[in-house]
């Protein structure tokens, strides 16, 4: 790796082209975001802007006739919300699934991975009716609760428990610990990686997530960000700046927090072989 | 790496029993209690949120998908009517091209492979710097399709947008008009879903290749071997596991892709780009009609069920190690 061969500067190069290449779509989209309308569609591309209208194209995002605001709250909150919810039941289930001992506990996982199959579209219909009976419809609950009944969390974490001693977890049962002391004490902190990474991907996919937002909300006020830049787009209709200021606000967070995290994320995906 | 997890896995598994077996007195029956107790308070929370939001809504699906029923009507209206949703599938000409079209998409899995694959060995053999390859090859996969589809959608814009100003600009005079030519439509989805799915390939493939024992080369490298050699004989056999798994996944994957078809083209023009899970919303969100809806969910479930037993069978025929 210290040594710099010249066949490896050039590979290097050439897949660096490449990979400039890949990206081409988000670097336009940022441009075009800080332009005035007129200018975004001309060709040939000026990738920096030669007139700059960036603050009022943001302002009629963040400020317009659409809440993009409340949106983005409504956002955090139901990502937060899922996010902590499904961490706590995945880990907790994962736990019980590898290192509680008790009868019926394999035939209870095999019914829950079996789950894992089921495509989510093919429940929507009776979900929507069971959501409407129980109250749930229309309401960030409701989002918080389908985000955390997906079981890939259960997996993952699973898959780590495994990996922990049960000297560990014996010993301490020896010095009269509860499993639940086990659990929070000894066992969590030991897969504090698997945990983060989990977070993060929670994290992503409920907050890009657009088909259970569409279905089960009905209330403008209670919609996330993924709801908001389409009506926001349907609204500004061609106004494509703003249309690009739009989804560059919907993906720097996520982007941020990729690329602080990116290290559990590739990690986590290429070791769970997780896909959302 | 996979491999020596799964060891790992079932020496911790056997582990218990053996506990188990040791004697332990009187104390035994109690702490096997305790531990059932403990046991189902742990897995509780999981298991009533999947018995209730995943495994009833499933059972219920079958039920309804035998029935005509509109769920607006309450259950009053609810009637059943046998097979006769199955067999209206059978002759319904927009499921048959929404089915069409997700048989035509797998094609998108085999370019993403090929592609992500060289660019992986590549990356991973001959080039610095390799986290920011894969940070900028997984970019659009933790983008959200919502953006990404209004973004493409100005990039496709048939008169002013970018590619066919380049397209103009090369010498082409009259570029495809993408998303708004119903023989193009399809293949400008496809496109963007190779963009999104490039970096998850690459990344699992990178992760393969660190796999690989190094000596295997190196005893190459002894014989004379060329590099291509190399890469043919022994990355993509030793790949092989790996590149069935995202065969698999792939291929399921492209079944569920509603978001970017929702948002992008809504199915048109044409119903040119409609898929399974697309007509499947709208037949149960805006023609209302649940039973026909639920029909199609239990055969798409089917369609993965068959996916995944040939994942099953075939892992161990084609995976050669």
């Amino acid at each position: 790796m210290l040594t710099i061969r010249p066949d490896r500067v050039l590979v290097t190069l050439l897949m660096g082209a490449a990979g400039i290449l890949f990206i081409l779509p988000f670097l336009w989209m940022l441009s075009a975001s800080f332009k005035p309308e007129l200018d975004v569609m001309t060709y040939p591309i000026k990738w920096i802007p030669e007139r700059w209208n960036a603050i009022e194209n943001y302002t009629q995002v963040w400020a317009g006739a659409v809440p993009f605001a409340l949106y983005y709250w409504n956002s955090i909150k139901v990502t937060l919300m899922s996010t902590a919810v499904s961490l706590i039941v995945s880990a907790m289930a994962a736990y019980g699934f590898s290192k509680v001992n008790f009868k019926g506990r394999d035939s209870f996982f095999l019914i829950v991975l079996a789950t894992f199959m089921i495509p989510t579209q093919a429940i929507l219909v009776p979900q929507f009716i069971m959501y409407r009976w129980i109250g749930l419809f229309d309401s960030h609950a409701g989002l918080v609760l389908l985000a955390a009944s997906s079981v890939l969390g259960t997996f993952l974490l699973r898959q780590f428990f495994m990996g922990v001693h049960n000297e560990i977890i014996e010993s301490a049962r020896i010095d009269a610990a509860g499993h639940w002391t086990i659990f929070a004490r000894i066992a969590l902190p030991l897969v504090k990686p698997a945990l983060a990474t989990y977070m993060i991907l929670r994290f992503i996919w409920t907050w890009n997530d657009y088909q259970n937002p569409l279905i089960f909300l009905r209330t403008d006020a209670l919609f996330t960000l993924q709801l908001g830049i389409r009506k926001f787009a349907d609204f500004s209709g061609e106004f494509y700046s703003l249309m690009m200021a739009g989804a560059v606000s919907a993906i720097l967070p996520l982007l941020i927090i990729f690329i602080i995290g990116q290290k559990q994320v590739i990690e986590g995906v290429a070791m769970g072989s997780v896909k959302g | 790496m996979e491999t020596s997890n799964t060891n790992e896995v079932k020496d911790v598994e056997q582990a218990p029993k053996r506990v188990a077996q040791q004697p332990k007195g009187k104390s035994h029956r109690k702490q096997a209690f305790y531990d059932l107790i403990a046991g189902y308070l742990f897995i509780g929370p999981m298991l009533i949120l999947t018995t209730v939001l995943v495994i009833i809504p499933i059972l219920l699906s079958g039920i309804i998908s035998f029935s005509d029923w509109n769920f607006i009507a309450g259950l009053g209206g609810l009637e059943f009517i046998g097979f006769q949703n199955y067999m209206t599938l059978f002759q319904d000409e927009s499921f048959h091209r929404s089915l069409m079209n997700n048989i035509i998409m797998i094609a998108v899995v085999p370019v993403t492979l090929f592609i992500s694959v060289i660019l992986a060995v590549l990356i991973n053999k001959a080039t610095y710097f390799k986290t920011f390859f894969k940070v900028i090859y997984f970019m659009p996969f933790i983008s959200s399709f919502v953006a990404i589809a209004l973004l493409w959608r100005v990039l496709y814009h048939p008169t002013n947008g970018p590619i066919n100003g380049f397209l103009r600009s090369i010498g082409i005079e009259n570029p495809p008009m993408w998303l708004a030519d119903p023989s193009y439509s399809l293949l400008s989805v496809m496109i963007i879903m190779v963009w999104t799915s490039l970096g998850f390939n690459l990344v699992i493939y990178m992760a393969g290749l660190q796999s690989i024992p190094k000596d295997l080369y190196e005893a190459a490298d002894v014989d004379g071997a060329s590099l291509v050699r190399q890469f043919f004989n022994i990355t993509l056999p030793m790949l092989s596991p790996t590149t069935f798994f995202l065969v698999i996944t792939g291929v399921v994957g492209s079944f569920k892709v509603f978001d970017l078809i929702m948002v992008l083209t809504n199915g048109g023009p044409a119903g040119s780009t409609s898929v399974i899970v697309f007509y499947l919303y709208e037949v149960a969100f805006i023609n209302l009609d649940s039973g026909y809806a639920s029909a199609m969910g239990i055969i798409l479930l089917l369609l993965i069920l068959l996916i995944t037993l040939i994942q099953w069978i075939g892992q161990k025929k084609w995976v050669n190690y």
